[in-house]
C-alpha cells in the first residue's frame, strides 16, 4: 500500500489538510509530513486507519474528532491534541500543550514529557470504549476535571520542571467516572473537593501494568523503572457529585 | 423526619375532586407520577394529597368524568409586595434543605414583553396588500454566510454564469425551526416526532447536546447537530449527519452556567448515546474548556469545518447577555456562519431559579442590538441570525424577522404543542405528559406519529399566518421583511427603548 510524503514548509493548514485527505482518498495508508510548523487540525476528522509520522511541531487540535489513525509526532505538540477523539493512537515524543484529550471517547494518547493545563477534561467511556492518556512528565491545573470515564496515568518522570509538583491544582474536580493513576504521591490540597488519593488494588495494578507496558514500548521506556515507584489512584467519590445540591421550587 | 417542614402547608396547588362525579376509576392514580392520587383501601375510594401536586393538570385532562380541578393554592400571608409568597416559600425550602433552588422551563418573572409593545404595519390604498391564497408568497429562508458581492461571466450563449463560490447554506421552507432540546432532556419519541415534523415542514430540528440516536440519521437533511461543552455523542459521523453544526456556548435560561442532566433521566439508551455511566448525572462544564477566547472559538469553528470538510455552515449559540452585540460581532469575525441568540425567557430542562430569573436580557432587545451592530460593522451578511427564547406565536416570528432575525427557534412552543403545561418539573424525570422523561411507561404517552402531526400542524398554521401578515404589508417574500423595522411601530415604550429597538413610536 502506498506511502505518501508531504512537505509542510510554508503550506497553509487548509491546503495541507486537503492534501492529506486527498492522499487518504487515494488509498494512502502511511503519510509522513516534514517541516510542520503549527499547521492545525492534522489528522482531524479522519476515519481511516492511516499511519502518520509528523516531523516538526503540529498546531492546535491535532487529531480532533479522529477515528482510527495512528499519529506519531517527532517533536512537541500544541494545544488541543486529540480533542473529542474517537479512537486511534497519538504518540508524542516530546511535550504537549493545554486541553489534551478533551471529551475523548476512545483510543490512546501517549506523551513522553509534560503537558499543560486542563488535560483529560470530560473524558468518557462506554463498555469496551475506554480512552487512555499517559503523561510521562508533569501536568498543569485541572487534570481530569469532570471526567466521566477513561484512564489518565501521570508519571512525572521526563519533566522539564523538576521543582514543580507532579500536578497542578484541582485535579479531578467534579469527576464522576474514570480513574487517574499517579506515580508517587499527590498531596490532598492539589485534589478537587471531596477527592482523596488511594492505594491501588490488585486489579488496578494489573490494568496499570498493561497500559505502562504499551506506553513503554511505544516510547522506548523501561517498564520496570516506571513501575519501581508505587502509584496512587484518584477516583470519583460519587457518580453524582452534585446530586444533593438542589431543592425543587 | 421527626419534624414537619415549615413549608409543607404552603404548597402551590390543590386538588378539587367532585365526589358526585368521581367514579373511583383510578385513572388519576395511574396518570399521576408524583403520587398525588392514591387508592385508600380502608375507605375504598380514591384520595389525594395536594401537597405533592406540581400543577401539571394531567389528571384533570384524563379524568373521564370531569371530576377533577387543579387550582392554584394561595397561602395567604399578610399582604407584602416585597416579601410575596414566592420568596417566603423559597426561604422555607432552602432553610429546610440547604439546597440550590432548581426549576425547569423558562423565566416566569414579570419583565417587559417587547413583542407586545410593537405593532405591525399593513398596506392601505397604496402598495396593495397581497392574498397568499391566490398569489405566490415565499417563506424560503437560507441560513449561512453570504458573499460580499457576486461575480458573473457570460457563457457562449450570452447567459450569465455565477463565478462566486457560494458557502454552504441551510435551506428552510419556513423561518421556524425546532430549538435545541437534547435527547435525554426530552425523550426519544419526541426526537422522532421533531425529526418527522421538520421533514414534513421543510425545516430543521436541533439535536441539542445529547447526541443523535443512529435511527434518526435518516432525517439528516432536517437536522442541525449541536456540540456543547460536555461533547456528548460528538464524533465524526455525528458531525456529518446533519445540514449544520451548532456550537452551544450559552442558553438563555441559564447564561454562564453549564448543563446538568440528572441521573434520574440517564437510562440505557441515553447512557449509550452520551457515553456517560447509567444513572450518573451528565454534566456539561460551564465553559467549553477549549474556548477561552474569540481566537479559541475560531479554532473550534474551523476544527468542525475541517471535520465536516466545509460542507455545512457552523453556528454558534449564545445566551442574550449585556454585551451581546459585541460578542456576536466577535463570533462572526471568528468565522461562524450563523449566530443563534437565546433570550432570557428561553426554556430549559433544569436551571437554578436565581440564574433563570435574573441573568440575561430579553431577546427583542438583544436581537435589535446585534442586528444593528453587525450592520454598522458591515458584517451582517457574513452570518445569519437565529433567535429564540420566548417566541409565542406567528406575530412574534414576524416581529423578530422585522427586527433583523433570519429565522426563529421554538422550544417551549413546540413542547406546548405536544401537551406541556409548563409545570416546570422537567428535571425530576417524572413528566406526566411523557415529554421530559425517559421512563418507558411515561414516555409512551407521547406517540411519535401523533406528536409529529401536532408539531407539523403548529408550524404550518404559523407559516400560513406569517404569509397573511406579509401579504397584508404588501410583501410577497419573507426576505423583504428581514430587518425592515419600518414595518414595526412601538406603543408604551420609552425613547431609549425605541432607540435600542430601532423602532418609531406608533403615529410617527
Amino acid at each position: 500500500m502506498p506511502k505518501v510524503t508531504l512537505d509542510a514548509d510554508g503550506v497553509y493548514y487548509r491546503e495541507l489538510n486537503e492534501l492529506v485527505r486527498e492522499a487518504v482518498r487515494n488509498g494512502a495508508d502511511e503519510i509522513e509530513i516534514f517541516n510542520i510548523l503549527g499547521q492545525r487540525y492534522i489528522a482531524g476528522g479522519l476515519a481511516q486507519e492511516v499511519k502518520f509520522l509528523l516531523h516538526g511541531i503540529p498546531g492546535q487540535d491535532m487529531g480532533a474528532f479522529m477515528r482510527g489513525p495512528y499519529v506519531r509526532v517527532r517533536g512537541n505538540a500544541q494545544d488541543g491534541v486529540g480533542n473529542t477523539m474517537d479512537s486511534g493512537a497519538i504518540v508524542i515524543e516530546g511535550m504537549a500543550g493545554d486541553v489534551l484529550g478533551y471529551g475523548m471517547r476512545g483510543g490512546k494518547v501517549y506523551v513522553l514529557g509534560d503537558v499543560g493545563y486542563r488535560v483529560g477534561i470530560h473524558m468518557k467511556a462506554y463498555k469496551e470504549r475506554l480512552p487512555v492518556v499517559v503523561i510521562g512528565g508533569k501536568a498543569g491545573d485541572f487534570l481530569g476535571e469532570y471526567m466521566a470515564g477513561g484512564i489518565v496515568v501521570l508519571l512525572g518522570m521526563n519533566t522539564s520542571k523538576p521543582e514543580a509538583p507532579i500536578t497542578g491544582r484541582s485535579l479531578g474536580t467534579g469527576m464522576h467516572g474514570g480513574v487517574i493513576y499517579i506515580r508517587g504521591s499527590v498531596p490532598d490540597y492539589q485534589l478537587g473537593p471531596g477527592l482523596h488519593a488511594k492505594p491501588l488494588s490488585e486489579a488496578d495494578a494489573e490494568q496499570l501494568r498493561g497500559i505502562v507496558t504499551d506506553y513503554a514500548a511505544e516510547l522506548d521506556q523501561d517498564v520496570e523503572e516506571i513501575l519501581a515507584e508505587p502509584f496512587v489512584k484518584v477516583e470519583p467519590f460519587s457518580h453524582r457529585p452534585y446530586g444533593n445540591m438542589y431543592v425543587a421550587v | 423526619m421527626l419534624f414537619k417542614p415549615t413549608d409543607s402547608y404552603a404548597h402551590d396547588f390543590e386538588v378539587h375532586r367532585d365526589r358526585d362525579a368521581c367514579i373511583d376509576c383510578k385513572v388519576c392514580v395511574n396518570q399521576c407520577s408524583y403520587g398525588v392520587h392514591y387508592w385508600d383501601e380502608n375507605r375504598k375510594k380514591v384520595m389525594h394529597d395536594s401537597s405533592q401536586c406540581v400543577g401539571c393538570h394531567r389528571c384533570e385532562a384524563m379524568c373521564p368524568t370531569d371530576a377533577l380541578r387543579i387550582r392554584r393554592r394561595e397561602t395567604e400571608f399578610k399582604d407584602n409586595p416585597l416579601w410575596n409568597s414566592k420568596f417566603i416559600k423559597y426561604i422555607y425550602k432552602q432553610a429546610s434543605t440547604g439546597g440550590v433552588l432548581l426549576t425547569g422551563m423558562g423565566c416566569p418573572t414579570d419583565i417587559p414583553v417587547y413583542w407586545d409593545r410593537m405593532l405591525l404595519d399593513a398596506s392601505q390604498v397604496t402598495n396593495p396588500s397581497i392574498d397568499p391564497l391566490r398569489e405566490p408568497m415565499e417563506l424560503d429562508t437560507f441560513l449561512g454566510a453570504k458573499p460580499n458581492s457576486l461575480a458573473f461571466h457570460k457563457d457562449e450563449n450570452g447567459k450569465p454564469v455565477l463565478d462566486t463560490k457560494l458557502t454552504p447554506q441551510i435551506k428552510l421552507k419556513t423561518p421556524i425551526m425546532f430549538a435545541a432540546m437534547s435527547f435525554g432532556a426530552i425523550n426519544f419519541n419526541l426526537h422522532v416526532a421533531m425529526a418527522r415534523a421538520a421533514k414534513e415542514c421543510g425545516t430543521c430540528y436541533n439535536t441539542g447536546e445529547g447526541g443523535l440516536h443512529p435511527s434518526l440519521y435518516e432525517y439528516g437533511d432536517h437536522t442541525i447537530v449541536q456540540v456543547a461543552s460536555g461533547r456528548f455523542g460528538v464524533h465524526r459521523d455525528y458531525l456529518n449527519a446533519g445540514v449544520g453544526i451548532e456550537i452551544k456556548v450559552g442558553q438563555g435560561a441559564k447564561p454562564g452556567i453549564g448543563g446538568h442532566l440528572p441521573g434520574e433521566k440517564i437510562d440505557a439508551r441515553v447512557s449509550e448515546t452520551r457515553m456517560v455511566p447509567l444513572g450518573s448525572d451528565a454534566i456539561s462544564p460551564a465553559p467549553h474548556h477549549d474556548i477561552y477566547s474569540i481566537e479559541d472559538l475560531h479554532q473550534l469553528i474551523f476544527a468542525l469545518k475541517e471535520a465536516s470538510e466545509y460542507r455545512v455552515p457552523v453556528a454558534v449559540k449564545i445566551a442574550a447577555v449585556h454585551n451581546v452585540a459585541a460578542i456576536a460581532s466577535g463570533i462572526v469575525r471568528a468565522g461562524a456562519d450563523i449566530v443563534t441568540i437565546d433570550g432570557m425567557r428561553g426554556g430549559t430542562g433544569a436551571a437554578p431559579a436565581m440564574i433563570r430569573d435574573n441573568v440575561g436580557i430579553p431577546i427583542e432587545l438583544a436581537l435589535a442590538a446585534v442586528d444593528q451592530r453587525l450592520r454598522d460593522e458591515n458584517i451582517r451578511h457574513k452570518a445569519s441570525l437565529i433567535v429564540g427564547g420566548g417566541v409565542r406565536c406567528s406575530a412574534d416570528v414576524v416581529k423578530a424577522i422585522a427586527l433583523g432575525a433570519d429565522a426563529v427557534n421554538i422550544g417551549t412552543a413546540a413542547l406546548l404543542a405536544v401537551g406541556c403545561t409548563l409545570c416546570g418539573r422537567c428535571y425530576t424525570g417524572k413528566c406526566p405528559w411523557g415529554i421530559a422523561t425517559n421512563d418507558a411507561l411515561l414516555a409512551k404517552r407521547q406517540n411519535p406519529d401523533v406528536a409529529a402531526k401536532k408539531l407539523a400542524n403548529l408550524v404550518r398554521a404559523w407559516s400560513h399566518e406569517i404569509m397573511e401578515m406579509l401579504g397584508g404589508m404588501g410583501l410577497n417574500s419573507i426576505e423583504s421583511l428581514r430587518g425592515n423595522r419600518d414595518k414595526l411601530r412601538a406603543v408604551g415604550l420609552s425613547a431609549e427603548e425605541m432607540d435600542t429597538l430601532g423602532v418609531k413610536l406608533a403615529g410617527r
